[in-house]
């Protein structure tokens, strides 16, 4: 089959963009509030969701024809612990301080309801090619949504900008201090989580203003 | 007249529909109807007819605030000059704090035009005169020593996410007032959280405020150390009362917002019941906190692992720190947000003055429960009005079988 056909394109772009997870189906909002405070986290949790949604969709999708339906969740449930146990050792072996600071988070993918979600509505029915671009385009789409909330949640609220390092973190750019002295202050808001919901439902307006979404009200 | 009249029908033929300007319609509407009646005539039943539209309505409250503007500004001044140990005489004194109140007003009043005449055109709907009184109430809440870009962001916040995103005046939940003031809490509380005062002094002037004292046991073990004027500000109840201490630019004196009480109940624009019910609620509460503190042995209600020195607190003197009163009189009644039935206005309005203390009291947290108080209630206020009318419903159904 042609990885790359309109259709292809469509399974990978419609998440990212008209159907978004977050913004549009309003899953995984509890990891989405909470590792958003930092920029570099946020990119950490993309790469481990990506790996997980794409790996399960692809695993799930291979041996579809032989689980029995009344079974699934838990065949389901298994692959997607073992896969999120993987990048949870991995991190702590490489990115120790990383996964110190996503603490509980990482092993929380299991119960992102996008994971699971994207395994029950998709990977069971399709093939494994359209499997992996359908979890790359979902799991792009969580963490399009994500890195923007938290850039905004950091830069505002603590005034940095973090990417990931092997340590704690590179700063990237710091808001100077000459800008303290004449007055600037953090929002304090953003750290906590209101601040995350108050972003959050800002970029999810802006989102389905330009996906021209109307709900009925 | 006849001049201005001209002015506008000239200016009205160039937003008409059809014209390259008529996106800048809603500007001239707001304009023209600050100074005439409206010409527009309602083609569909009901007819009202009647002058006091909703510009007007408001114009009330704000008429009722400007006794609370002036003072603020006097006050300012009057405890500079106190601090600085010159006299510079009451109109001096009412000058100096107006260079403080001005500013923090004119970048209020910007702000919340901008936001609402951006919506106005993207929405092309009129200009609502409800952010005129939000824009009012905002620096009244505000300390005077506020940063001027701390005003907008808040002001903004308030208008867009406590009454745009849920569709502008008429439909909106929290007071937008309200919420600029709890965004700037939240946001900024280093100088807003209201446990330090708020005056402006020669440097590392401050102390505690009459709210924070209480909650501050380690120096005041009771409320009665409070008001024996052992701080370096008169404390004492009437002193509290004419509001000659350091505070919110507009909640300090309460004879004022007392009188715009009389004033909006007198026009039949605030509802009395709630400011009835608040306060009773107040009273109820703070004398069941003074009867379970004088029950209850030493130590088992306690604030953080020390007495509590705010259950010690009598209901006048709740009643006198703080905003309270200003919070009720100008911040609860506002007809969107709260309670629409006149039992519900008796059960919001007495959950108002409940909370209000409970967040002072028994919270080591807030200095100040008002606010928040207010904003709870504004989330409950629908759900009390169906309560009410099912219960009548009911009761009316059962008189008839």
């Amino acid at each position: 089959m042609e990885l790359f056909n309109s259709e292809s394109k469509k399974i990978i772009s419609d998440p990212i963009n008209v159907n978004n997870p977050i913004s549009l189906q309003v899953l995984g909002i509890c990891s989405a509030l909470a590792v958003t405070i930092r920029l570099d986290q946020a990119i950490i949790m993309t790469l481990a969701v990506v790996f997980v949604l794409c790996s399960s969709n692809v695993i799930l999708s291979l041996i579809r024809n032989y689980i029995p339906t009344r079974v699934r969740i838990v065949i389901m449930l298994s692959v997607i612990a073992s896969l999120v146990s993987v990048v949870d050792e991995l991190l702590k072996a490489y990115l120790y301080d990383m996964s110190k600071q996503l603490s509980v988070f990482v092993g929380l993918i299991i119960t992102n309801c996008i994971i699971m979600g994207r395994a029950e509505a998709f990977a069971l029915k399709h093939g494994p090619s359209k499997a992996f671009l359908d979890g790359l385009g979902n799991s792009m789409g969580y963490g399009l949504i994500i890195i923007v909330v938290s850039f905004f949640r950091e830069l505002f609220g603590a005034g940095t900008i973090t990417l990931p390092d092997g340590g704690a973190g590179y700063v990237l750019w710091r808001i100077p201090d000459s800008w303290y002295a004449a007055g600037y202050e953090n929002i304090g808001l953003l750290v906590l989580s209101p601040g995350a919901f108050i972003i959050l439902g800002l970029v999810i307006w802006i989102q389905r203003e330009f996906a021209g979404v109307e709900e009925d009200a | 007249m006849n001049f201005l009249r001209k002015i506008f029908e000239e200016t009205g033929k160039l937003v008409e529909e059809g014209k390259p300007l008529s996106w800048a319609y809603p500007v001239w509407e707001a304009a023209d109807t600050i100074f005439f009646s409206t010409n527009k005539q309602t083609t569909k039943g009901p007819h009202i007819r009647d002058n006091m539209d909703i510009k007007r309505t408001m114009f009330f409250v704000v008429i009722a605030l400007i006794p609370c503007y002036i003072f603020g500004a006097y006050n300012i001044g009057y405890l500079n000059a106190s601090a600085m140990e010159i006299d510079r005489g009451l109109i001096g004194n009412t000058i100096f704090g107006l260079t403080y109140v001005i500013p923090i007003l004119i970048a209020t009043f910007v702000a919340g035009a901008i936001c609402e005449l951006t919506f106005a055109i993207i929405r092309k709907h009129e200009v609502n005169e409800g952010f005129l009184v939000s824009c009012a109430l905002i620096p009244l809440t505000m300390p005077p020593d506020v940063p001027l870009w701390q005003v907008i962001i808040g002001t903004s916040f308030g208008i867009i996410i406590g009454k745009e995103i849920f569709g502008g005046v008429g439909t909106n939940i929290f007071n937008p007032a309200l919420t600029s003031r709890a965004f700037m809490y939240f946001a900024f509380p280093t100088k807003i959280s209201g446990d330090k005062v708020w005056a402006i002094g020669p440097d590392g002037y401050s102390g505690a405020t009459a709210l924070a004292i209480p909650a501050n046991p380690s120096q005041y073990d009771t409320a009665s150390n409070l008001f024996a004027a052992n701080t370096q500000f008169d404390f004492s109840m009437m002193n509290m009362f004419w509001g000659l201490i350091p505070g919110s630019i507009g909640e300090t004196n309460k004879l004022l917002i007392l009188l715009g009480a009389f004033f909006l109940i007198y026009c039949g624009i605030a509802s009395w019941r709630i400011m009835v019910s608040s306060v009773l609620g107040l009273v109820f509460t703070a004398l069941l906190l003074n009867l379970l503190n004088y029950f209850t042995i030493d130590g088992i209600l306690q604030a953080g692992g020390s007495p509590n020195a705010m259950l010690t607190i009598s209901p006048l003197q709740h009643i006198l720190i703080g905003s309270f009163l200003f919070g009720t009189v100008f911040m609860a009644t506002e007809p969107v947000t709260s309670s629409h039935t006149n039992t519900g206005r008796w059960i919001y309005g007495f959950l108002i003055g409940v909370l209000t203390v409970i967040i002072r009291s028994i919270n080591p947290a807030y200095p100040e429960g008002v606010f928040l108080a207010i904003l709870i209630m504004n989330m409950f206020a629908p759900l009390i009005d169906y309560y009410v009318v099912q219960a009548n419903i009911k009761m009316r159904l059962a008189r008839n079988v």
